[in-house]
């Protein structure tokens, strides 16, 4: 198992306020880790930083050994770390085809490539076979500004993964899904990531989803890793539970003997 | 879907050969005409392709300007009168300024965009109307345009001249529509909507911005020059000034963004609409325009190619449901 991500000593201040503070992880291939935390804990603060979006105050932050920190947004992308949004970002008045479309040819072209035509048969081919990947083709040829949340989601992953990413972080890829739907998503997902053989970060606020898909848990309070750990030994921690997940998820969990059904039951 | 000759291919090498027939029956001042509405066509395409990702200029007389000066000093000071040669150096030198321009325009957007490019247009009118070498309020008048060894001599003359300004103008929109097919080209919405998924697919939406203004610059620079040689003299007041780039505006605004045809087949309507307006109603011609661009914002806001995606689109529609019918 080789390293992906290699994060050391990872600061953030906004003037007095610190998002980020002695963050250190590693990230080996083939994980599925989750990152969990309350709201303005650093969860996004820290996928910003790692994709190049926001520059860390200080720290080091090395992708399959490369020192990226101080890289732009697409030079990371380029390199195989690419991400998806919390609120789905797609090119609204385009049909899901032609998103992907658009997505595919920036992916697989460069320079003075991306003067070749866009719109070509073996191009279109891919698109068709991530669109069933992905179980939206339905929508084929649907504007993504008429799509239900769940599949304007799943666009957005699937648009992240054109270039089969060496390491892909969701930003809570279950938000504004609707209870029914959300496993389904999830599965559709994951089942289409773990044929890609990619790594994956997900920013979580579902306990239910951590515990189901992801092996590892990163839980961030106040800008800082309060808990890394393999996610059932994360959930019974017990600074992950006075900040993150909250006494009543605890208490329903570890009560007596029927409690770790009830606590699962209840809440799904 | 692939390949360079598609539809539209097909249809503008038709209206190159349909110009090139026409010219044979058509009166002077009509090829005029003609002439014109290829130069400014020209520009209104650069126009359609900055448009098309949501930006408009409302200074690409800059561009113009450069082209048809280009020309012009290349005549007056070198004594070199090739139409080749002049119109290649009036699309390098405004692409090229439109390249170094690019660097500090494709940092701004929506109506700062739109002026900036106004501010720029009026200093190369005010540089061009102050300096004597450069012609001064007189401007320049230009020699008999020459073709490599081919030196034409009275009607031969302008029938050379649109000759040339067809054929190129074609080569020109073939270029800029397999431009606009390409993942460059392509990127107009994703520019428009969403700038910062853009640069998460691995692309700079400022990037982007800059090819196609630079383009802009280049097409540009062609309708100057083309325009230099047709009315043989360039002044600063119909070359540089601010109504001038007012006039690309209302051409795009009457053809749409639809095609890279429709540009041409707008500034045709421009001209004659002007010409003709000009001649009937010398007091209100004015009124006329303004009237005519009511017009079309109310009732084709997308502008005259709308209708031709309109009748497109019901031919499909009517296809769809006879193969429905046959089915049934």
């Amino acid at each position: 198992m080789s390293v992906v991500l290699n994060v050391q000593g990872l600061e953030k201040s906004f003037g007095a306020v610190v998002a980020a503070h002695n963050i250190n992880v590693t990230i080996e291939q083939g994980e599925t880790v989750g990152v969990i935390g309350a709201n303005g804990a650093g969860k996004t603060t820290f996928v910003n930083m790692v994709t190049g979006y926001l520059p860390p105050t200080d720290g080091k932050i090395e992708f399959l050994g490369r020192d990226i920190r101080g890289r732009s947004v697409r030079q990371i992308t380029r390199l195989g770390l690419c991400r998806s949004f919390q609120v789905p970002q797609v090119f609204l008045s385009e049909s899901v085809f032609d998103n992907l479309m658009i997505s595919f040819g920036i992916a697989e072209r460069d320079g003075l490539g991306l003067l070749g035509a866009l719109m070509r048969g073996d191009r279109a081919d891919r698109v068709d076979r991530h669109l069933i990947r992905y179980q939206i083709a339905d929508y084929r040829n649907v504007a993504a500004s008429a799509l239900p949340q769940g599949v304007r989601k799943l666009l957005d992953i699937a648009m992240a993964t054109v270039r089969n990413p060496k390491l892909l972080m969701l930003d809570e890829p279950t938000s504004g899904i609707s209870v029914e739907e959300k496993f389904g998503i999830m599965d559709i997902l994951m089942q289409a990531l773990k044929e890609e053989e990619t790594t994956v970060l997900f920013i979580e606020h579902d306990m239910e989803i951590v515990e189901r898909y992801v092996s590892r848990v990163l839980a961030f309070s106040q800008g800082e890793i309060i808990c890394d750990a393999p996610t059932e030994q994360a959930m019974v921690d017990p600074l992950v539970q006075e900040f993150v997940i909250g006494k009543e998820y605890h208490r329903a969990r570890s009560g007596n003997g029927s409690g770790d059904e009830a606590g699962g039951g209840e809440a799904g | 879907m692939t390949g360079y000759m598609d539809r539209t291919g097909w249809a503008l090498t038709l209206g190159l050969v349909v110009l090139i027939v026409v010219n044979f029956f058509i009166p002077e001042w009509f090829r005029a005409i003609l002439l014109l509405s290829l130069a400014r066509g020209a520009v209104a395409l650069g126009l359609l392709v900055l448009w098309r990702c949501g930006l408009i200029s409302f200074g690409h007389a800059l561009f113009y300007g450069f082209g048809a000066y280009t020309v012009a000093l290349i005549v007056k000071y070198l004594g070199i009168t090739d139409a080749f040669f002049t119109v290649a150096c009036g699309v390098v030198v405004a692409g090229g300024f439109a390249w170094i321009l690019g660097f500090l325009l494709r940092r701004y957007r929506g109506i700062f965009f739109a002026l900036l490019n106004l501010a720029f247009s009026m200093i190369l009118y005010g540089v061009l109307a102050k300096l004597e070498s450069l012609g001064s309020t007189d401007g320049i008048s230009l020699e008999q345009t020459t073709y490599l060894w081919y030196a034409p001599e009275g009607a031969a003359n302008k029938t050379a001249l649109f000759f040339f300004a067809a054929i190129m103008t074609w080569g020109v929109a073939m270029a800029v529509h397999h431009y606009l097919r390409s993942t460059l080209g392509y990127m107009t919405t994703a520019v428009r909507e969403n700038e910062i998924r853009l640069e998460f697919l691995g692309y700079s939406a400022e990037r982007a911005i800059h090819v196609k203004y630079t383009i802009s610059g280049l097409v540009g620079g062609f309708g100057g020059a083309i325009a230099a040689m047709t009315i043989g003299h360039v002044d600063p007041d119909s070359m540089a000034y601010w109504p001038i780039s007012g006039d690309f505006v209302f051409i795009a605004i009457l053809s749409g963004t639809g095609n890279v045809g429709a540009p041409f087949i707008g500034a045709l309507i421009y001209e004659l609409i002007r010409t003709y307006a000009f001649e009937q109603f010398p007091g209100i011609w004015q009124l006329i325009m303004g009237g005519t661009l009511l017009i079309i914002i109310m009732f084709l806001p997308n502008g005259l190619w709308s209708l031709v995606d309109r009748w497109n689109k019901r031919r499909a529609d009517r296809n769809r449901l006879e193969a429905e019918r046959e089915e049934a």
